[in-house]
């Protein structure tokens, strides 16, 4: 059996022992329903159509906020490596980043600019933009010095260098970058709903939390993890096309 | 092949001492003319400058005292135009296929898309390549990623070709026949070509004048003319005249070797 077919038999074990264990009672039906009756009720929420609008929100937030991330992030680990000493000021900041709660400055960001999308996503692009800006740095770091000579023997100024040779080539590790910023935007985006807002499907799984609404609440997870993992899906098989010309 | 193509004057380069090490004084001084059209190859001990010394003449590297010249006109730490530089690593474009490669630096001009398609077309030919001219270099051999970055410094048609042992890294059989593909290029483009070397055979077979490099610093010991004319390549490698060329480089390159494996 293939490591991705034990995986799937895996993920399908631990579902049908949770549905047993629901079934036969021993976990209880407040704490959570089997999970046969989480897919009818998605079915049945995603049929309905009231939920949509939180959906494409949410979505939009996240891809607001990682969109921005990506590429300020790109720009700004640029600039930082061709700056030295701006790179050595940084570097131990960058290090101790995610050891910063950024969610400690959302009720600021609320008071800021109110209680409507712009806190929610500058959350999601504060969690995204160091990791793109670490791993652009870590890129760039990587090119070989004789393409750097290359670029001056072709007698291309900064921008041309950074555009046409230098990030290129630091794509794959870019790319690194960039599926942790799918990931912390999500995270971002999604925690900062579920915090305070009043919509969005982080909210709606508050919501449904607060009102013991178990038939709307596990769906909904189980709806952003299927996101989750779809966009996750979409990038590795990305990545493994683009690596697929680089890498033997 | 009268007339100075490329001019060094008192050419020397020290690095300034780090906090890893002394002060270093790498080359020179050099006094030097390349003469229009000729293929002149650098030969000295490893350690010597002989990079660093093409480096200057390509305007990536300052000299520290000295002046170079291109066809008159200063080079001064920028990359004058007309000069193609094929370094010893691979500077092939892994995101490239090997004609994006081979068209790069053309794209970066005025010249239209079909003269480019055109001169690419050719290189591909030339190269042998045309079988490859969709393949991205991870999928070529180190003898042929630099056949591509010779052609995509070719198609650029530089007055002046530098090469920093480019055939360095392969094993002997193809660099004999990347050296009579060279001559034949070399030929056609009535480019001046520097070639270094590490490599006697090499020097003694394809080169109008070899100059032979001293240990660091590195200066210009003598300069042998092999006198070939238009007959040479591997051919000349049974013939006595080639014998003594490679003597003569031997004789002069085996003390300044010794020295530069006791300063190292």
């Amino acid at each position: 059996m293939t490591a991705g077919r034990l995986r799937f038999a895996l993920a399908l074990a631990l579902v049908l022992l949770l549905e047993a264990l629901s079934r036969f009672g021993v976990i209880d039906r407040f704490a959570m329903i089997p999970p046969s009756e989480i897919l009818w009720h998605l079915g049945k929420i995603l049929s309905g159509g009231e939920m949509w609008p939180a959906i494409g929100k949410t979505l939009t937030n996240v891809a607001m906020a990682c969109i921005a991330a990506i590429i300020v992030g790109v720009i700004l680990g640029t600039l930082i490596h061709g700056w030295r000493s701006l790179r050595e000021t940084l570097d131990p900041l960058f290090a101790a980043y995610y050891a910063i709660p950024v969610y400690a400055f959302y009720p600021l960001f609320i008071v800021i600019f109110g209680l409507g999308d712009v806190p929610q996503v500058l959350i999601g692009f504060m969690l995204a933009l160091v990791a793109v800006i670490v791993n652009t740095l870590n890129g760039l770091d990587r090119v070989p010095r004789v393409l750097i000579k290359t670029a001056r023997i072709q007698r291309l100024g900064p921008l041309a260098t950074a555009l046409k040779i230098t990030l290129p080539y630091a794509v794959p590790y870019i790319f690194t970058g960039v599926k942790l910023a799918v990931a912390y935007s999500f995270i971002g985006v999604i925690g900062a709903e579920l915090i305070m807002s009043r919509t969005g499907l982080g909210y709606e799984i508050g919501f449904a939390y607060n009102n013991f609404d178990n038939a709307v609440m596990y769906p909904l997870i189980v709806l952003v993890l299927a996101i989750a993992a779809t966009v996750n899906t979409m990038f590795f098989l990305w990545e493994k096309k683009m690596l697929a010309r680089r890498r033997k | 092949m009268s007339e100075v193509h490329v001019a060094l004057r008192g050419v020397t380069r020290v690095f300034p001492a780090t906090a890893a090490q002394r002060e270093v004084r790498a080359l020179g001084p050099i006094d030097l003319d390349l003469m229009r059209g000729e293929f002149f190859v650098v030969v000295g001990p490893s350690g010597c400058g002989k990079s660093t010394l093409l480096e200057i003449i390509a305007g990536l590297n300052r000299p520290t005292e000295g002046a170079v010249t291109l066809e008159g006109n200063p080079v001064a730490g920028e990359v004058p135009e007309g000069i193609g530089v094929v370094f010893q690593e691979d500077a092939s474009f892994p995101w490239l296929t090997v004609t994006d490669n081979i068209a790069f630096g053309l794209r970066q001009t005025a010249l239209d898309k079909a003269e480019i398609a055109t001169r690419v077309d050719h290189a591909l030919r030339l190269m042998g390549l045309t079988d490859f001219a969709a393949a991205y270099p991870v999928q070529l051999s180190g003898g042929m990623r630099q056949r591509v970055c010779l052609a995509r410094t070719l198609v650029q048609r530089p007055r002046v070709i530098l090469l920093d042992e480019p055939f360095g890294a392969l094993d002997q059989q193809t660099r004999f026949l990347m050296g009579d593909e060279l001559l034949r290029l070399w030929r056609d483009s009535g480019a001046t070509v520097m070639l270094i070397t590490h490599s006697l055979d090499e020097a003694g077979m394809l080169a109008d004048r070899i100059g032979v490099m001293s240990a660091r610093p590195g200066r210009m010991l003598e300069i042998i003319e092999t006198r070939w004319g238009e007959e040479r390549g591997s051919r000349v490698v049974a013939t006595p005249r080639f014998g003594e060329i490679t003597a003569r480089l031997w004789q002069l390159l085996r003390d300044e070797s010794q020295r530069a494996m006791a300063g190292a």
